[in-house]
């Protein structure tokens, strides 16, 4: 039983179709890859499965503890209770918070108190908050980010300011994590150390990954199952043997026009 | 039938008015998108402008408006140099407070110059005082006169930004100004002009207003201003003929408002109006909505 | 308390309440010595009734960074009602249920109209709430209950130097421990990316609402303490000039920064002062001052900093510095 479906996923802005038709599933705790030209709708893709923007038709599917929910249609911070959790192509911190609070603002939906408690620090406010501080020092351990945690966001070098970006997603405690392009801007010893660090996520977590990414050498390394998406159409999908021969793919990749061919 | 054509009369010239100064709200925002709080100001000193040549200077009319435009002109370009150029990277909201002490400087500059007291200008006279009947509706002259030169002011306008270089470096500017910045375009130059423009429209409408309603204080400005703003969102804001179309709008509603007894509450439907507005299409009448790109 | 592993004196919290009870106590003094004449007293209480606004709107919208431009409006809908229950019920008991009724009644309209328009972004948002504040004014000064365009007079008056601070004091201590809870983490990462923080899982409107509701109440109350010292309220006094000024406060302080919005409110209280006695310059020096500001710096006083003892310490060692290279460069 898959723990994301996605069905017929379409979506157009005026007379563009952006993404059509798309059908997607991954299996739990598989890293599955979303490869494709610039301009292909990969970003569109993630949009649509986090409620950024609004499918013009088509369903999208998430199983939890048993139960499977349509997300399609949801708000975005509804689909991020709901287990899923995603990172941006263009770093998207709290720039002007710290590193601390950028975590702890993502754990902010499994809060258990409320607002007399948030005016008055109440018990249970301070219970709380030292739940969230350690769980938010524990996660930045993992990214090696714990003696950063009062830097500003904005000050960190940009190889971590990724890393804290994938940092918060985890802080919303998903069941499926989209990554988009996490290795962006990074140099081919970051790029190789990130890889690494993904893959433990991925076992240690016990996360389902959906991952954006142009490195190939990163895509081919680490994702067990690849999508390829061209004009907002998956024109392939396999392993990423099949991926590197399909005949498609490398036209898609090239330029070449099928047409002519 | 009849109250309802005068009601549609009334409501022309004053939405003309509005029209005048929507515009420069309108290309202003459009622009550097910036609420020009002091907009207002420099249609109430156009309006001064224009009593200080009729009254001490016994010029004509259109003498008046134009060295009235002429005036504004000036003072907008200084006003965009001296305030707003210095901030142009800081944070929109100091930009707009910014805009408020220069509003409050004007209406206060002027208050202290010229006293606070209401002011009156000179007899109508000539044609400007002829007024014709048609069944049982009245229109005055200048009524006619507001419109037409709105009118032709609105058109110049539409001339100017779609047929001439320094319109076409406008509209690139108001897309992205950086982008036109990077291809050879002087954004200052650019912005100065826009305010120019803007200024002399609401100049114009100074002088109709002090012609019309033939009394002018330092802070007439701030309701026709705040009316003119609504007129402009309402069109869709940056957008040219939305300033045009909203300002008709208001003014129009606004007469029919006082006309059937509402005049009490004719403020407060404007602002309701644009509260719905709002609400239902924040882009205006004629604005495309935008969305962030993620 | 959260003062374990520290002794007394070091805990932050500690320090801050005996700096507040310090400023208490040294202007109760001089209250009760006649140092400070009632002209002065009424002084303090517009910058302390600003303090309460500034504040509140810095929740709003430097905080959780929306733009509002009608905070005067929740201050009158505070004034009023509270008006309404001290012409009805005396005494204390009068006093205290005017100030929660014109809190509540404000809070209440900030969620009728926060509830549409927040949707709205920036200028858009900042358009909305001023048209809002007006279409309050124009019906407080055309129904007959509020004495239209005249207002209400022969106001009982109860406020003194002890409740003003006391609800100074529990409007910015509540602020600021909401501000460092998860609900006042969320609003702040609102401002920071609203698109992020709601696929943080961030309910944006529900905390843009709810900073909103704050601050409306937090307003109210002003109102309210404003309609129980001075005798008399009418619609004019809160009109777009009066939340005009208040965000000038904020901005002036330091949007985000709630030390910065009390010193705004002081400082430009002050000046205000002192101009009143060039009653027709006043104005035009104000706006000199606000456009001089401006320019010079646009981040305001405290930009989005908190005044702190550290800080201070900061600011005295690097003028210290500055002193000690003077005495080298002198003796080179």
């Amino acid at each position: 039983m898959p723990i994301l479906t996605v069905e017929k996923l379409t979506k157009s802005f005026g007379g563009l179709t952006a993404v059509s038709n798309v059908n997607m599933h991954l299996d739990e705790g598989e890293l599955v890859g979303l490869i494709g030209p610039n301009g292909a709708g990969k970003t569109t893709v993630f949009n649509l499965l986090t409620g950024v923007y609004k499918p013009s038709s088509g369903t999208v599917t998430l199983e939890r503890d048993g139960k499977s929910q349509v997300i399609s249609g949801q708000k975005p911070y509804h689909i991020c209770k709901l287990g899923m959790s995603r990172t941006f192509q263009n770093i998207r911190l709290f720039k002007d918070l710290t590193v601390l609070d950028n975590v702890r603002i993502a754990m902010n939906k499994d809060i258990r108190y409320g607002l007399p408690s948030a005016f008055l620090h109440l018990p249970s406010y301070q219970r709380e908050e030292k739940r969230v501080r350690d769980a938010s020092i524990e996660l930045l351990k993992l990214m090696k980010l714990e003696e950063k945690k009062d830097e500003l966001a904005k000050n960190l070098p940009y190889g971590e300011q990724r890393h804290l970006e994938i940092a918060r997603a985890m802080a919303t405690n998903p069941v499926v994590l989209l990554l988009d392009e996490p290795a962006a801007g990074m140099n081919p010893a970051e790029t190789a150390q990130l890889t690494e660090l993904i893959a433990w996520i991925r076992e240690n977590y016990h996360l389902t990954i959906l991952l954006i990414e142009h490195d190939m050498s990163l895509v081919m390394k680490i994702c067990q199952r690849i999508y390829v998406l061209d004009y907002g159409m998956v024109i392939a999908d396999g392993t990423p043997e099949e991926i590197r021969n399909n005949q498609q793919v490398i036209e898609a990749y090239l330029g070449e026009d099928v047409n002519d061919a | 039938m009849e109250q309802f054509l005068q009601q549609v009369v009334n409501g022309l010239s004053l939405g003309s008015i509005y029209a005048l100064i929507a515009l420069g709200y309108t290309m202003v925002y459009g622009i550097i998108k910036l609420i020009n709080f002091a907009h207002c100001d420099v249609y109430m000193i156009g309006a001064y402008v224009g009593y200080a040549c009729m009254t001490f200077l016994h010029l004509g009319f259109v003498a008046s408006l134009c060295i009235s435009m002429l005036v504004c002109m000036v003072l907008g370009v200084i006003i965009e140099k001296v305030a707003y150029k210095p901030l142009r990277n800081a944070a929109r909201i100091a930009v707009l407070i910014t805009a408020i002490g220069v509003s409050y400087l004007l209406e206060y500059g002027m208050m202290y110059f010229v006293k606070a007291n209401v002011r009156t200008y000179p007899e109508k006279t000539g044609i400007l005082a002829m007024t014709f009947q048609l069944g049982n509706i009245n229109i005055s002259m200048l009524q006619i006169l507001i419109v037409a030169i709105t009118v032709v002011l609105m058109i110049a306008l539409q001339l100017i930004v779609k047929k001439t270089r320094i319109g076409k470096a406008m509209r690139a500017t108001s897309q992205d100004q950086d982008a036109a910045e990077l291809m050879g375009i002087n954004v200052n130059t650019t912005i100065s002009f826009t305010f120019a423009l803007g200024s002399a429209l609401a100049g114009a409408a100074g002088v109709l207003v002090g012609i019309y309603y033939n009394s002018i204080d330092p802070l007439m400005g701030f309701l026709p201003g705040l009316k003119a703003f609504v007129a402009a969102v309402f069109g869709g804001i940056g957008i040219i003929p939305g300033a045009m179309i909203g300002g008709y709008f208001i003014g129009i509603v606004e007469t029919f408002v006082s006309g059937y007894g509402g005049s009490m509450y004719k403020d407060a439907i404007v602002f309701a109006i644009l509260i719905l507005v709002l609400i239902i299409k924040p882009s205006g009448l004629l604005g495309k909505s935008t969305r962030e790109k993620v | 308390m959260k003062i374990s592993g520290k002794t007394l004196g070091q805990s932050a919290a500690f320090r801050k309440l005996v700096g507040a009870l310090v400023i208490y106590a040294v202007i109760q003094i001089l209250l009760a010595t006649g140092l400070l004449s009632d002209y002065y007293f009424a002084t303090i209480v517009t910058i302390g009734i600003n303090v309460i606004l500034a504040v509140s709107l810095n929740l709003i919208t430097g905080f959780t960074g929306q733009f509002s431009l009608g905070h005067a409006g929740f201050m009158s809908i505070g004034a009023y009602f509270c008006a309404f229950i001290t012409l009805r019920v005396e005494g204390i008991p009068g006093f205290l249920l005017g100030i929660l009724v014109g809190g509540c009644a404000a809070a209440l309209v900030g969620v009728l109209v926060g509830l549409p328009t927040l949707r709205l972004r920036g200028d858009y948002l900042a358009i909305a709430t001023l048209g809002m504040a007006e279409i309050i004014r124009i019906i407080f000064q055309n129904i007959k209950i509020t004495n239209g365009a005249a207002g209400l007079s022969n106001l009982p008056q109860y406020v003194n130097w002890p409740w003003l601070f006391l609800f100074i004091a529990a409007v910015v201590a509540l602020t600021v421990n909401f501000l460092h809870s998860s609900p006042g983490r969320a609003c702040i990462a609102i401002r920071e990316d609203e698109i992020a923080a709601e696929a943080m899982g961030i309910n944006t409107t529900r905390y843009k609402v709810t900073a909103f509701i704050i601050g409306a109440f937090c307003a109210g109350v002003a109102g309210a303490l404003y309609a129980t010292y001075f005798p008399r309220i009418k619609p004019d006094t809160f009109g777009f000039m009066k939340s005009v000024d208040i965000l000038v406060i904020v901005v002036f302080g330091g949007l985000g920064s709630i030390t910065g919005s009390i010193l705004g409110a002081i400082v430009l209280g002050l000046i205000s002062m002192f101009l009143s006695s060039y009653t027709e310059l006043r104005m035009v020096l104000y706006a000199l001052l606000l456009v001089i500001i401006m320019i010079f710096r646009p981040q305001g006083l405290m930009g989005s900093r908190e005044l702190s003892l550290a800080l201070m310490k900061r600011a005295g060692d690097h003028l210290m510095g500055l002193f000690r290279k003077k005495e080298k460069e002198g003796r080179v």
